[in-house]
């Protein structure tokens, strides 16, 4: 049946977009920035996945526990560094900077690897299963259920770790938990390596299924807000339903109205979500 | 002589809780009435409720014999109904100047310019800021802060003022000053609600009080009257001090 | 305000003389900065002086664009186009203020940013009116000499940009732009003080984007041939915002000064670092975030209210 067929693609795409709207949602709800680099960050990823396989043959799942720790750095650096001296500026200010710096990096990737789209095919090819009337690839299945994996590990990061914890803290009160002992500046640096970790490490996974160019961040950065805006801030459980939504909305979106609507399509949708449900569709309040 | 306020049947929820019940009381012209009751009471959400920054969930408000339940908060400023804060904050952007004539420009409306700027000073000068009017509003102290707050009320002309806890966190002479320019106000022919916790205040200024507890209209009347209320005794003690006191008297 | 204006009477004077240096690359780039001073004081309209983060000024252009350049290819003389471009700019900046100035912080932000993306998207698609991803050619002008033309387009943009100002100045000192001061310091409390909040906002988002359509489409008779990236470009927003940190957000002259200095610093990066324009045009952003975030013009005036976290 063509329906479920298209159902599940979307569900397994979806499972993507959780991965990748996760860490952006934990950033975004707790320090309250909106990281225009995240995009950027998970085409990095892809990057260098890439090239890790073209040049040594390092497979991108294996890229992937490469990325986590690097990206964690890179985040927790930036943040640290440069994020954090404007942290209680308004909206704008923090906008602005992820822009620029955003422009920065993606700069450094045309200049580093052209802009060239590329994409990461594997030799041998891992082929498709078949679940009844539904095709899969298994490529793609095996990136979402990483992804799935992923975003899992991130949740249990949130809830049962002490630095978890800390950070969830701070998102539910910044003042009390600093009364608590958190050190807050600590606990922003680390969640935004956590957002970044989450960017950086899901490049691998779909740089196998969609090709990617150093212009590409916007798309995912695109995405990532239709979710948080579609699942609520800061929570992953959020992320994992807005994408979810997203992938089988797109899914079905490409069928009916063609793939070269996939993005009008879901930026109609998250201007119709702000309009009337700019809580997330389970209603949980984000921050302004 | 009608009343200048008149709530009927007010209700308010939050989700599944009630903050007001079924409340109806009026507000006499040119009187001085207290609204008293524990803390959760309801007494802030009642302001907010005349004022337009909650709708009511049923029930009716009327000003000036008009029905302004659903009318928005710009609007009920624009006919008369001005409010101070609790947690007081002036725009600190701005100067103390500009923060009244910003009142008397909008809700009173005085022209832009040194119409507004001119009827500005007058209030500064009547609530004792006249001094400051130049300074940026951050850098005042709280008790002036509330000054601040009783000079912007006033710029709005207002023929129905609700003062929320003007008086929380001032020491005992301020406060003295602060009840000395209620009465002022007062004499203006101004219309004044009162919410307050310090019963002296109370007493010695308001003609009428009305008493709320969960969000209900428990009592009404003469302020000896209320005092001696059961009902107010209990809401403020609990039942065993009510009990004990009526047996005590009785 | 009799100080401002004739500062300004004078400044611009000054401005004006500037084809008679001669050069066309002179005239190039103050045509531009000109553009640029447009669309930096109509954003401060809504983000200087109302506090709204504002990002849909890359929407009003590319909407002022492509109205006057479909104006021009049906006939319709420059001017009327022009005209046309800033009424459909108006109308549409008031229809999408009622939409969305109910949102707040990030989410106004966003939702303005996506709006640029869909109007590109179906301007895309709208291949038989627009011409769609292969662009639009307007009518080339026929003028006198590359001299006059390039005159004719810097006097339009001059004019164009002393509107704004004018415009600006206006609003700054009256009942309007006071509104739009409180509503930025607390809009609730300004909402209490008997300000209509609602009006306020929309007014300053139409001035937003008024002036921002007529530019699009002066740009667009300018360059006579457009396409959706080139006039939809979000780079539009951002730049106008910087801009204005630079000069100082809220003032009078800021957003102007702010342009000149922002595309002459840009002009020099663009001559000696080509591959690299887009990561220094970053590095530059982030610098003033960092370190000038309240602008060179009012270093010392506090650049709205600073909501700490939570």
């Amino acid at each position: 049946m063509l329906t479920l067929q298209i159902l599940a693609n979307g569900l397994v795409l979806g499972g993507l977009y959780a991965c990748i709207a996760s860490g952006f949602s934990l950033v975004w709800g707790v320090l309250n920035v909106i990281n225009i680099l995240h995009g950027s960050f998970i085409v990095l990823g892809g990057y260098l996945a890439y090239f890790a396989y073209v040049t040594a043959g390092v497979h991108p799942f294996l890229s992937i526990l490469i990325a986590i720790p690097a990206f964690f750095v890179l985040g927790y650096a930036l943040q640290r560094l440069m994020i954090n001296r404007i942290i209680a500026a308004p909206v704008l200010l923090t906008l602005t900077l992820t822009f620029g710096l955003d422009l920065m990096l993606s700069n450094g990737m045309i200049l580093a690897f052209t802009a060239d789209f590329k994409k990461l095919v594997l030799d041998p090819p891992l082929g498709t299963i078949a679940f009844g009337a539904v095709v899969l690839p298994i490529d793609r299945l095996a990136a979402m259920l990483l992804a799935l994996a992923l975003t899992g590990m991130l949740y249990l990061i949130l809830s049962r770790s002490r630095i978890g914890r800390a950070i969830v803290a701070v998102r539910m009160d910044r003042e009390a938990a600093a009364l608590m002992g958190v050190d807050v500046k600590r606990i922003y640096a680390a969640t935004f390596g956590l957002g970044a970790m989450m960017a950086g490490a899901s490049g691998p996974l779909l740089v196998m299924i969609f090709p990617i160019s150093p212009l590409g961040g916007p798309a995912y950065l695109g995405k990532a807000f239709v979710i948080c805006v579609l699942g609520g801030l800061g929570s992953v459980p959020g992320a994992m339903i807005g994408g979810l939504v997203l992938g089988v909305v797109e899914s079905f979106g490409s069928l009916w109205f063609g793939p070269e609507h996939a993005i009008t399509l879901s930026f109609s949708l998250l201007i119709l979500m702000l309009l009337f449900r700019p809580h997330g569709l389970l209603g949980r309040k984000g921050y302004e | 002589m009608s009343a200048l306020l008149e709530l009927e049947g007010v209700t308010r929820r939050f989700g599944g809780l009630r903050a007001l019940s079924n409340v109806t009381l009026s507000v006499p012209r040119g009187e001085v009435v207290g609204l008293i009751g524990p803390n959760g009471a309801g007494k802030t959400t009642l302001v907010n409720v005349i004022t337009g920054v909650h709708p009511a969930s049923a029930g009716t408000v009327r000003f000036a014999g008009e029905d302004i339940t659903r009318r928005r908060p710009y609007q009920a400023a624009r006919r008369g109904i001005a409010r101070t804060f609790q947690i007081v904050q002036p725009f600190s952007g701005m100067t103390v100047l500009e923060n009244v004539a910003a009142a008397a420009m909008f809700a009173g409306g005085i022209a832009y310019g040194d119409a507004a700027n001119d009827e500005a000073m007058q209030h500064l000068r009547f609530v004792g800021l006249g001094e400051v009017a130049h300074q940026s509003a951050a850098s005042l102290t709280l008790a002036m802060r509330k000054r601040l707050e009783f000079a912007k009320g006033l710029a709005m002309r207002p023929k129905l003022l609700l003062l929320d806890e003007v008086n929380a966190g001032l020491n005992l002479n301020e406060v003295e000053a602060a009840l000395e320019l209620i009465r002022a106000i007062a004499a203006r022919g101004v219309t004044v609600l009162i919410i307050e916790h310090l019963m002296k205040v109370v007493l010695s200024l308001c003609s009428r009080i009305v008493v709320l507890h969960h969000g209900e209209l428990i009592a009404a009347g003469a302020p000896q009257a209320i005092i001696e209320d059961p009902r107010v005794i209990e809401a403020y003690l609990g039942r065993r001090y009510s009990k004990a006191q009526a047996g005590a008297d009785g | 305000m009799k100080r401002d204006a004739t500062i300004a009477a004078a400044l611009f004077a000054l401005i004006a003389l500037l084809p008679l240096a001669g050069e066309a690359y002179w005239m190039r780039l103050g045509t531009i900065v000109l553009m640029y001073g447009v669309l930096a004081m109509s954003w401060n309209f809504i983000g200087g002086m109302a506090g709204y983060p504002s990002f849909a000024v890359a929407a009003f252009f590319g909407l002022g664009a492509y109205t006057g350049a479909v104006a021009q290819k049906l006939g319709l003389p420059m001017g009327l186009a022009w005209a046309g471009a800033g009424l459909m700019a108006l109308a549409f900046a008031v229809l999408l203020g009622l939409a969305l100035l109910r949102l707040r912080g990030h989410y106004f932000a966003i939702a303005s940013l996506v709006v640029a993306e869909v109007l590109r998207e179906l301007v895309n698609a709208a291949t038989g009116l627009t011409g769609g991803g292969m662009g639009l050619n307007l009518p080339i002008p026929t003028m006198a000499s590359v001299d006059a033309q390039a005159r004719f387009f810097f006097y339009a943009m001059f004019g164009l940009a002393a509107l704004t100002f004018a415009a600006t100045l206006a609003t700054t000192y009256s009942k309007l732009g006071f509104g739009l001061r409180c509503i930025r310091q607390n809009e609730s409390a300004a909402d209490m003080l008997g300000v209509d909040t609602t009006f306020y906002k929309v007014s300053g988002f139409a001035l937003s984007g008024v002036f921002v359509g007529m530019a699009g489409a002066v740009y667009a008779s300018w360059v006579y041939y457009i396409e959706p990236p080139d006039v939809f470009d979000v780079l539009f927003s951002v730049k106008a915002i910087v801009m204005v940190l630079l000069g100082g957000a809220g003032s009078v002259f800021g957003p102007l000064i702010g342009a000149a200095l922002f595309l002459g610093l840009e002009e020099l990066v663009w001559r000696n670092y080509l591959e690299v324009h887009t990561g220094v045009l970053g590095l530059m952003i982030v610098v003033l975030v960092l370190f000038l975030p309240k602008g060179l013009l009012s270093l010392s005036q506090r650049f709205g209210h600073w909501r700490p976290m939570g």
